[in-house]
């Protein structure tokens, strides 16, 4: 019986389909070496149930944002637009040419915010990163045990202290007060620090005694051959700052940001459903096509994340 | 003779003469590298270092942002652990909230971004931006509010009643045992982010001749692969991600007042950082809310540095 099997195995495999499928299979087993199909099935088919699972609820912000009043409230609401429209998008424009503040204003606030912090925060991440990863001089390990340790808990956990001090120094109601903590955030330092740790010593060196200064050292060996990495802490940064409300260091209209602006149209509760939609959907739109255009460069600087010790 | 009298009389001044000398030695060789750090050195201070230290002082004083605060000594955290019998459901909240989401967002990071590291590299390039959208995508997370909505137009609700599953509309984030859930779940969906990215970066630097090595030495297939070779060189990596997972997870607030509203129904979706903002931005008891603020700060450095000495055993 298993002879006749393996017979019929044999004849099998030189038929067209078979033969091809049978060839494809044994290229397989040299290409991917300690990989069985069963699994490679499996994990593709695990992988992309949870793929769909992340993205449907992003899907559903897509759809919400173009669908009419009558298709929102449907039974039961359907994972598509039947009659796709604009509605939502022309009621936020109208709500936004109704704001007290023109819009224009809050655009600009946020603009305005996160150039300048995440401008301040490349630039001075990126000069305190240089010495701590290539240098040892009293101070610098602690300096760096510091760092790690400040990775270890979110900053909310300072808000009452820091808006005590941000007031005493006179920074409340300021861009400022949102600015200055962003650039203090050791995230981006962090990540910098480990990239640069890369750079050979012996480069800098040769740049020593061919008499440069560590500041140009710093401005035309480093930062150029760290790009990847700076490009990532601006991405960071930028995604940080870009949904900033202002909280409680903003209070004067005119200086508040459009995330702020936006929320207080969706106050108005379930009317605005769809407008709530294509909120979202303009504000998630930024960070994501941001980061589809950089990420070759974000991934490449997340290898040297890790914690030595 | 007279040289030993010297440094016995003022061993004291002259050890203290010496190490300034030392730091001016130290200045004077390393002032450029002293220069670049000292403008991010000052704004950490201010806006990291001193919040910590501003808020431990803070933490032993009756505060009301007006008047000169009074030092009380330990009543606050008496108080606290003692008589507010809110704040520890908070505790209890956020323990059970990270104990959950922690680990398993951890696991998540690190599966998903091992599956993706076989894909081909456009594949990979996109699915890496499918799970890692979620978590810079702002306030999007209110879309779950439209999932889990209270009536027959939510998503889950009307497809429930469409199959006949349930008979009438479940109050989602109106059902105590319903919110903890539902928060998880869009937590664990927000998690996937710097940690992530750090593994599927780890992942992809892996130097290939160990691989070969390995086959040689007699790796039959993937899990070996991964157990023997994979995670042990991965290790800088993973001890990173478990620190971003770790804060992320005890700093919990922002969704859980988005989504079940605050207060939330018998207080099931309440958090620590709840209580927190709701003492130090709501009723302005500042002393009272830099206690809270310290014992999560503890238990946020206690579990990292718990988590960190695991990891660094595992494998050695």
């Amino acid at each position: 019986m298993k002879k006749l099997f393996s017979k019929i195995g044999a004849a099998l495999v030189k038929v067209p389909p078979f033969k091809q499928i049978s060839a494809w299979l044994a290229h397989r087993r040299i290409t991917r070496r300690n990989r069985s199909l069963g699994v490679d099935i499996a994990l593709t088919v695990f992988l992309g149930f949870f793929g769909i699972i992340s993205v449907l609820p992003l899907w559903l912000i897509v759809v919400n944002a173009f669908k009419p009043l009558n298709e929102v409230f449907m039974f039961p609401p359907k994972f598509y637009v039947v009659n796709p429209t604009m509605d939502n998008f022309l009621d936020l424009f109208q709500l936004i040419g109704n704001s007290w503040v023109p819009f224009s204003r809050y655009i600009f606030n946020t603009v305005f915010i996160t150039l300048l912090g995440t401008i301040g925060s490349v630039i001075i991440a990126s000069m305190a990163a240089y010495p701590l990863a290539k240098y040892q001089f009293p101070g610098s390990k602690f300096m760096s045990s510091l760092i790690v340790y400040s990775l270890m808990f979110n900053g909310s956990v300072t808000g009452i202290p820091n808006y005590i001090i941000m007031s005493k120094i006179g920074l409340i109601d300021t861009y400022w007060a949102v600015v200055l903590p962003a650039i203090g955030s050791t995230m981006g330092l962090y990540l910098m620090r480990n990239n640069m740790t890369h750079i050979p010593t012996s480069l800098l060196e040769s740049c020593k005694i061919d008499g440069a200064s560590e500041f140009k050292i710093y401005w035309k060996i480093i930062m150029p051959l760290s790009k990847p990495a700076w490009i990532t802490l601006v991405i960071l940064s930028f995604q940080s700052l870009w949904g900033t409300t202002g909280g409680t260091y903003l209070y004067t209209e005119k200086l508040k940001p459009v995330t702020y602006a936006l929320s207080q149209i969706l106050a108005a509760g379930v009317v605005r459903t769809g407008v709530s939609s294509a909120v979202s959907l303009i504000m998630l739109i930024v960070p994501v096509a941001v980061f589809v255009i950089s990420q070759s460069n974000v991934v490449e600087t997340m290898a040297s994340s890790g914690m030595k010790d | 003779m007279s040289k030993q009298k010297v440094e016995k009389v003022q061993p004291e001044q002259k050890r203290r003469k010496l190490q300034s000398m030392e730091w001016k030695n130290a200045w004077k060789l390393h002032k450029e590298k002293y220069i670049l750090v000292l403008p991010f050195a000052l704004i950490f201070l201010l806006f990291t270092a001193l919040p910590v230290a501003v808020s431990m002082v803070l933490s032993f004083t009756n505060f009301n942002m007006l008047q000169v605060p009074d030092f009380i000594a330990l009543e606050n955290y008496i108080n606290l652990i003692v008589f507010d019998d809110i704040f520890l459901i908070a505790v209890k909240n956020t323990l059970f909230f990270a104990i959950v989401t922690g680990p398993v967002s951890y696991l998540m990071c690190f599966v998903f971004a091992w599956i993706i590291n076989e894909l081909p590299p456009k594949v990979r390039a996109v699915m890496v931006c499918v799970f890692y959208a979620p978590s810079i995508s702002g306030n999007a997370f209110v879309i779950w509010k439209l999932l889990f909505s209270s009536d027959m137009y939510g998503y889950i609700n009307a497809y429930l009643l469409k199959w006949n599953i349930i008979s009438s509309p479940i109050l989602w984030f109106e059902t105590a045992e319903y919110i903890m859930p539902i928060l998880i779940i869009v937590q664990l969906w927000l998690s996937l982010g710097v940690g992530f990215l750090s593994f599927v970066a780890g992942l992809q630097s892996q130097d290939m001749a160990l691989y070969e090595a390995g086959a040689i030495d007699g790796i039959k297939n993937r899990w070996q692969e991964l157990w023997y070779i994979t995670l042990p060189s991965m290790k800088p990596q993973l001890m990173f991600g478990a620190v971003m997972q770790i804060t992320s997870s005890f700093g919990v607030a922002g969704i859980a007042d988005a989504l079940v509203g605050f207060p939330s129904v018998d207080y099931a979706g309440h958090f620590i950082l709840n209580h927190l903002n709701d003492y130090g931005g709501l009723r302005y008891e500042m002393g009272y809310a830099s206690a809270i603020a310290v014992i999560l700060f503890f238990v946020m450095i206690f579990a990292n540095i718990l988590v960190q000495k695991v990891l660094r055993k595992v494998g050695s």
